[in-house]
């Protein structure tokens, strides 16, 4: 009986290391990814601008264009979604397949300045989703990118947005595909687009 | 149907036509000035312009002004390490021989405090002040969202 402490011991470590195994070795396939276990799937769960939860589940089977921006931004925001909205046109019936999606990074100003009224007025089957900030934070985390607050005293409101201006392509089983660098013609995500559909 | 088609395009190229008008002020040529359609009037207009140093001094571009916004401002976009900024500029630099685009992507005009949203046709006077050549007020045409810049016989985009 003097070996019980060091079974107890040794039970408890060998349970954590059957639970810390499963983890690792189970946890990546529970994602909604069954497939190769080094894809990543960035997922979101934000409002649209009608405050219905919408999340990356909810688009399986389409493309998913994903640009994260501002609608108070003048200049990168719009010319993105100029060429969203071509190709968009240009893609003609195979629209259907593929989901524009615009995420604000700014979402408390942006709901208060009207999302759906900017998305509709590049494309109407651009859909705009602004959640809260921990929601923001959670999503742009997922997509591994970047944006910032920054003071900015020549800005509306005292403040701008630095933020990774890609435009992200996602696949129709929610894996990440590739990312348009900002300055990717409409022509060249076109034909990108339609290699794939 | 030719008529109406021929209409039509001439209603659509007399913003863009007023666009392409070309002012002068010593050395310095100031053309292409456009902006594009805003979603409302609380977010920021944008500005774009060409300007062509002709002469053998450097000049640079200091500031704008319009009855068109409360705030207008320089910035550029500058995009680093993979984002996106939008400093703002204190002068554009307008180099002798050279010529400078304020265009999609890199220096443009904000348009904060707009007075109302802009509209596609639309024009609105702003004034350019140059460090030394001074100032010269140009038209500038309310182009579409999706515009990417007048369409100029001479345009140089």
């Amino acid at each position: 009986m003097r070996l019980r402490p060091l079974q107890i011991i040794l039970w408890i470590a060998a349970t954590a290391a059957v639970a810390t195994f499963s983890a690792v070795r189970w946890w990546p396939a529970t994602d909604d990814t069954a497939t190769a276990a080094a894809a990543f799937a960035p997922a979101f769960t934000l409002a649209d601008s009608e405050g219905r939860i919408r999340s990356t589940a909810e688009f399986r089977g389409k493309f998913l264009l994903v640009f994260f921006g501002f609608t108070s931004c003048p200049d990168v925001c719009p010319t993105t979604l100029s060429e969203v909205a071509q190709v968009m046109d240009d893609l003609g019936s195979d629209a259907e397949s593929v989901q524009p999606i615009f995420i604000s990074i700014d979402p408390e100003r942006d709901k208060r300045l009207g999302l759906a009224d900017y998305t509709k007025a590049f494309h109407p089957a651009i859909l705009g989703l602004a959640g809260s900030e921990e929601e923001t934070k959670s999503a742009a985390a997922s997509f591994k990118i970047f944006y910032e607050r920054e003071a900015d005293t020549s800005s509306p409101d005292g403040y701008t947005m630095a933020h990774s201006p890609g435009l992200y392509l996602i696949s129709p089983d929610g894996e990440w595909l590739r990312q348009f660098t900002y300055g990717t013609s409409a022509a060249e995500i076109l034909s990108d687009l339609q290699s794939r559909l | 149907m030719k008529h109406f088609l021929l209409a039509t395009a001439l209603v659509l190229s007399a913003p863009a036509a007023m666009a392409c008008e070309t002012v002068t002020i010593g050395d310095l040529t100031v053309e292409h000035a456009w902006s594009k359609v805003t979603i409302g009037a609380g977010r920021p207009g944008v500005f774009y312009v060409e300007i062509k140093n002709t002469g053998t001094s450097d000049d640079a571009l200091v500031g704008i002004a319009t009855p068109a916004a409360g705030m207008p401002m320089l910035h550029e976009t500058v995009v680093q390490d993979g984002i996106a900024s939008m400093p703002h500029a204190m002068s554009i630099p307008v180099p002798a021989g050279q010529s400078v685009q304020l265009a999609p992507g890199g220096y443009h005009g904000m348009l904060m405090g707009l007075t109302t949203a802009l509209k596609e046709g639309d024009s609105f006077p702003v004034t350019l002040s140059f460090e030394k050549a001074g100032e010269v007020t140009v038209n500038v045409v309310v182009l579409s969202l999706r515009a990417e810049g007048p369409d100029c016989a001479d345009a140089g985009q």
